[in-house]
């Protein structure tokens, strides 16, 4: 019983844990393998790890694809166009999320399950099909634009579409429940008593609001806006369909490398070092994670 | 909720002046209904300085919803609040002169010992040395000097308390609250606390209002108890006054037991009452109630006074029964004795177990002979 049970949890632990080799570790490793290779014009399109040309085997690792990545200012310029679009998308993010949260957490309980369902609603849609919505809404003859325009507020249609601000408006728009919920799930545990005893000791609701909510809700900020960070700074939909033409994100950059250029090599550096870019927060947020299971414990 | 105050109770002729010692907290009407129930129904009631009050009832008695009103975080449906003569029916919590105990503590988990009992302080803008000061002090007062640093989850349950009331303190209110303050505590750190909260009241002369529904508590801590009873409040008295002369059966039947039984009033004179009793048959007390002959009222005794014999007592024809011992529970310090008497009901008898090994114990079985003194039964008519 006891054997079988433990056998049990090994093949439960296990399945998962295949999942990801097969599915992330393997391709992961033939994407970072690639990146020392050169471009030539066979199939697959990329120079072999091991040349036999000299009858001996001799390891050919190439740096090529990662220098050129820092000649031509379009990669750098790309890299912090992705982070900056993520840290304000973020920042939004979290500046619209964090009431709402609130207000789910204090609403009756009956009331907060049909909210959160509310906020969850929107991923019955597909995705492409929400933001192709946004064109609809932003483009120079598009709703907005018609609205204001017929009420007299503007005289001619502003540019909306192709901006900054619509990739903020999708990447907010798409992302904003991947921080509502964890900051949610935090602050629907905060014990009501605390307030009262901030309030007690002398604290007006604003104070007793930044120095008991805010820094308990810390681990629930930190979680959503990771949520939030890591998939928008390799946002390739968004941007492409809203955004600027004269200003690429950096997953738009890799997927041209790859189908445009058939530059394999370049694109697969590239995919390396968002990795290494993002490696920090998934590692903060890992540690985070780990930190909060203990102390529930 | 700017009534005036009512009419004083009969119980409480000479109505003390609004911030005079006697009337340092003045409660009038105080009245809160959540929708259709009332929670606290036109309590008035006075607590004086430098006492400990306790608020004592069932859970669903008011109590919690009373002090939430002095704490302000329950606004009054009627009535007003007066702390040393300020009304403060318009002041919000966080600038009443009042600090609360709270009964999880509600200690801040992200901030050390020395933060949670600082946050007061901090609240009205002291200086940095001022406030180190203040904590360090009254943090030895609750002998948690050596744990400034430590974080609430590090702490015992016993200490989490130290730490809840010493944060309650430092600000020194004219009012502190305790809510059901011993309730997390094992029995015998609750009993050494107990004692430690009394010395420290009396240390620092801050008045107390403690809600608990532990009798024992109320009794050992409370200078005054207030017993409460579906929103209001039956008696207040001091511990012996509830005890020894409970104004009706609710508060004679819910602190400590009692054996209590409706009885007919046969004579009523100067010198006591005769009352016949099917239970314990005709009993006779040596104080006067005016309630009238032929009128029926409720005879409680306490189980410790009543005493147990084998031999009938000399004058039998009077406060004495004879019954059968049915059970007998040995406690170690005292034993309870279960003793049928002939109306088949069970009376509750304690004796206190004076000598080591009795020669020849009373057993379970026997006939006994149960006995009082005219003192003893309390005579109540509602």
């Amino acid at each position: 019983m006891r054997l079988s049970q433990a056998a049990g949890r090994r093949v439960v632990a296990g399945i998962p844990l295949l999942w990801l080799l097969l599915l992330f570790l393997i391709p992961f490793v033939i994407v970072f393998r690639i990146s020392f290779a050169e471009v030539r014009l066979a199939i697959p399109p990329y120079t072999p790890l091991i040349d036999w040309r000299h009858g001996t085997p001799s390891l050919q690792l190439h740096w090529s694809a990662y220098s050129f990545l820092f000649t031509d200012s379009l990669y750098v310029s790309s890299y912090l166009y992705s982070l900056k679009v993520a840290a304000v998308s973020t920042l939004c993010c979290l500046l619209i999320g964090y009431p709402m949260a609130y207000a789910i957490a204090h609403a009756a309980p009956a009331w907060r399950p049909i909210l959160l369902m509310l906020i969850v609603l929107p991923f019955w849609t597909s995705f492409l099909l929400r933001v192709y919505a946004w064109i609809g809404l932003l483009k120079n003859n598009g709703v907005i634009n018609n609205v204001l325009l017929s009420f007299g507020i503007i005289h001619q249609p502003l540019a909306l579409l192709q901006t900054d601000f619509a990739v903020y408006i999708g990447i907010v728009y798409s992302y904003l429940p991947f921080m509502i919920l964890p900051l949610y799930t935090n602050l629907e545990k905060h014990d009501p008593a605390l307030l009262e005893a901030a309030a007690d000791l002398g604290a007006r609701p604003l104070r007793a609001f930044v120095r008991v909510t805010l820094p308990q809700s810390l681990p629930g900020i930190i979680a959503g806006s990771l949520l939030v960070f890591i998939p928008a700074v390799g946002e390739y939909v968004i941007p492409t369909l809203l955004g600027r033409t004269d200003q690429l994100m950096i997953g738009r950059v890799l997927s041209d490398e790859f189908f445009e250029n058939r530059d394999w090599p370049v694109a697969s550096a590239v995919a390396i070092l968002v990795l290494l870019l993002l490696v920090v927060p998934i590692l903060l947020f890992q540690r985070m994670q780990r930190r909060e299971l203990e102390a529930a414990r | 909720m700017s009534t005036e105050p009512e009419p004083v109770s009969a119980a409480n002729p000479a109505q003390p002046a609004a911030g005079s010692d006697d009337g340092y907290v003045r409660l009038r009407g105080l009245t809160k209904r959540f929708g259709e129930f009332t929670a606290v129904d036109a309590v008035s009631l006075d607590i004086r300085r430098g006492e400990i009050f306790c608020l004592l009832g069932g859970s669903g008695s008011g109590k919690t919803t009373l002090l939430r009103m002095l704490a302000g975080f329950e606004v009054p449906s009627a009535g007003r609040i007066e702390i040393d003569g300020v009304d403060m029916s318009a002041i919000p919590p966080y600038e009443r002169p009042v600090n609360m105990m709270f009964q999880s503590y509600a200690l801040f988990p992200h901030m050390s010992v020395e933060r949670n009992v600082a946050f007061g302080l901090e609240q009205e803008g002291l200086s940095r040395a001022d406030i180190r000061r203040q904590v360090g002090e009254i943090l030895d007062i609750v002998k948690m000097g050596a744990f400034t640093a430590r974080k609430p989850h590090q702490l015992s349950g016993g200490q989490r308390q130290r730490v809840a009331l010493a944060r309650a303190l430092v600000k020194r209110p004219k009012l502190l609250l305790l809510d059901e303050p011993l309730a997390a505590l094992d029995k015998k750190l609750r009993e050494h606390t107990q004692f430690e909260l009394i010395n420290i009241q009396q240390r620092l002369g801050v008045t107390f209002v403690v809600v608990t529904h532990d009798q024992e508590e109320a009794m050992t801590l409370g200078t005054r108890l207030g017993v409460m009873n579906q929103g209001r409040i039956v008696q207040v008295g001091s511990p012996s006054d509830i005890y020894e002369s409970p104004a009706n059966r609710f508060v004679a039947d819910f602190i400590g037991s009692v054996n209590m039984f409706a009885g007919e009033v046969r004579e009523e004179g100067p010198q006591g009452l005769r009352i016949a009793c099917a239970e314990l048959g005709i009993v006779r007390t040596d104080r006067a109630v005016r309630c009238g002959p032929g009128s029926t009222v409720w005879t409680a005794i306490r189980p410790e006074k009543i005493s147990i014999a084998r031999r009938a007592p000399p004058a039998a024809g009077e406060n004495a029964v004879r019954g059968t011992v049915r059970e007998i529970a040995y406690m170690g310090d005292l034993s309870i004795y279960l003793v049928q008497v002939q109306s088949g009901t069970l009376l509750r008898v304690t004796l206190p177990n004076i000598t080591r090994g009795r020669e020849r114990p009373i057993a379970r079985g026997e006939v006994v002979w149960l006995s009082w003194h005219g003192s003893s039964p309390v005579v109540l008519t509602e």
